[in-house]
């Protein structure tokens, strides 16, 4: 009753949003206005300008780069891992040990991943050592780098492809059965039922994790760092390096730096969230 | 149908051999570390190294203090939040999955910034401070996993009738709180935790970038100067991270088991 009498409802979400505030949303505030501020704190466009030096803009095009790759990648080969699943025709308990280890493998970021991966295709690597006693082949003499922007899109596919199967088994599962007969009865191939009816249904969902995916792997560091040290120069590296040491021998290019990466994986996701919307209105 | 079938296990079969490869080549590399013959050396280095103790345990206790941060943060706001504040749902939902967007390491920078010495809140002026700043770090990036968790936990109980039941009986909100809501989303809350727990212990940026001695700049330290080693760390972690949602999946299971018995 007394409840009634003040409107102190509020209070009991004073803990949450104190954290919040102090924890979550004010240090990104302070990144984002830092970014527009000269040193004396005056409002400035300057520092973002100067992100766009051949040296910074290098490394956002290859962190574009690899992201990309790996969304793309990654979604076609959990599109088609989900795919054969849900669809495919393969045995009906294959679908809860794929769906279990895409959560776990999902999680396989970090340190960890990096070190796994060397130990596979590094040059003492399983696989290289096998390719080598086996076929004679060695891959390191034909082009082949893990420390380089093919080794780390394979290396991050190892989370992107779970990642997909994780989000795209749900849609897949939403395509109804009776619109797959209703094509056949009016005498569609199966082609012609993917092409005509089932893409254009799931072609928000795919779209929209996609750029959830690109997100995903643009703001990783861990993994890349263990990888390649300071070798490949991607924005999260480029800004940790920044944090450490001032490599840019300026703060607020720094904030600069690290406000171009909110932009970026804040429209990856708002593209995300819309296209998800989009999607959704099909799989009722 | 048979090509669809072949296509399926074909997929499936490049899927495995993907997946697969680089977690066998861990372990044989991991086992490799006497010339010649496969041995444990390699783990029997890492366990004997006090360093591996120390920020394992460092991790593990900032995993468990985490854990009971981010429930105590969650759970009562969570709860509020449907019983009380329905309209402000989305927002509180979506700042909860703000973490997924802004990047960590955007994160920790703003900490940085804003919590040294010479601030308001000079947490990282002091090592306690800075276990503090880390401690909340990491519940700030397991939030959107713990809220989505205990908010599908409170979905399936009808929080308004047991709130009133408990409130007739003559209970506070700290007793509705302990011993209401809390027992019947403890599964959440768990599930929630087993994440967190995952999340926390092979995490690198944050407790780099702070300087503690936690597990995840340990194993990065270790890869740039050991060679078996990170293989046997690299096992390590997975495992953790293995059993970690081996658990969830056990905890949902047996709440799934006496939900249905009533």
């Amino acid at each position: 009753m007394h409840s009634r009498k003040l409107p102190l409802t509020w209070v009991g979400m004073v803990p949450f949003t104190l954290f919040a505030l102090l924890f979550l949303i004010a240090p990104t505030m302070y990144i984002v206005i830092g970014a527009f501020r000269t040193v004396d704190g005056g409002f400035t466009l300057s520092n973002l300008v100067n992100l766009f030096q051949p040296t910074i803009l290098a490394s956002y095009w290859i962190s574009i780069k690899i992201s990309l790759a790996t969304a793309l990648v990654g979604c076609l080969v959990g599109f088609a891992l989900a795919a054969a699943v849900t669809l495919g025709g393969l045995p009906k308990w294959l679908r809860g040990p794929v769906m279990t280890f895409s959560g776990v493998a999902s999680n396989f970021a970090g340190v960890p991943l990096a070190f796994a991966f060397l130990a596979t295709l590094g040059r003492l690597g399983l696989v290289t050592v096998l390719l080598k006693s086996w076929f004679g082949f060695n891959i390191y003499a034909h082009g082949f780098n893990l420390l380089s922007f093919f080794g780390l899109t394979l290396t991050y596919l190892f989370f992107q492809i779970p990642l997909m199967v994780l989000i795209i088994t749900p849609a897949l599962d939403g395509l109804k059965r009776e619109w797959k007969e209703a094509a056949s009865i009016l005498g569609a191939t199966g082609f012609q039922y993917w092409r005509i009816v089932a893409l254009p249904i799931l072609w928000p969902a795919l779209l929209g994790t996609l750029a959830l995916l690109f997100a995903n792997s643009f703001g990783a560091v861990a993994t890349a760092y263990a990888l390649t040290g300071s070798s490949m120069s991607i924005v999260p590296i480029m800004l940790y390096a920044q944090i450490r040491g001032d490599v840019l021998q300026d703060p607020h290019l720094g904030y600069a730096l690290a406000f171009g990466m909110i932009v970026i994986t804040g429209l990856a996701n708002l593209a995300y969230v819309w296209l998800r919307v989009r999607s959704e209105r099909w799989m009722r | 149908m048979i090509s669809k079938r072949f296509w399926s296990w074909l997929a499936l079969a490049f899927g495995i051999l993907y997946f697969a490869l680089p977690l066998l080549g861990t372990l044989e590399f991991s086992l490799r570390a006497r010339r010649g013959v496969y041995s444990l050396d390699a783990y029997r280095s890492v366990l004997a190294d006090p360093q591996f103790r120390e920020t394992f345990t460092y991790s593990v206790v900032m995993a468990i203090f985490t854990i009971l941060v981010g429930a105590l943060i969650v759970v009562p706001t969570a709860y509020w939040v449907r019983l009380k504040l329905p309209k402000w749902r989305p927002v509180v939902e979506f700042i909860t999955l703000l973490p997924l967007v802004i990047p960590p390491i955007v994160i920790v920078f703003g900490y940085i910034r804003l919590y040294n010495t010479s601030s308001f809140l000079p947490l990282t002026g002091s090592i306690t401070g800075t276990n503090i700043l880390l401690m909340l770090g990491y519940a700030t990036l397991s939030l959107p996993y713990m809220y989505r968790a205990v908010d599908t936990g409170l979905r399936t109980i009808d929080v308004a009738t047991l709130t009133e039941a408990a409130q007739s009986l003559g209970a506070g909100w700290g007793t509705i709180l302990a011993r209401v809501i809390l027992p019947n989303v403890l599964v959440a809350v768990l599930s929630g935790a087993f994440i967190t727990f995952a999340i926390v212990i092979g995490e690198f940026v944050l407790a780099s970038l702070l300087n503690r001695p936690a597990f995840g700049p340990y194993m990065q330290l270790t890869g740039a100067n050991k060679a078996y080693e990170p293989a046997a760390l690299a096992v390590i972690a997975f495992s953790i991270t293995w059993i970690c949602m081996g658990l969830i999946q056990l905890v949902t299971r047996f709440s799934k088991h006496t939900n249905a018995k009533r």
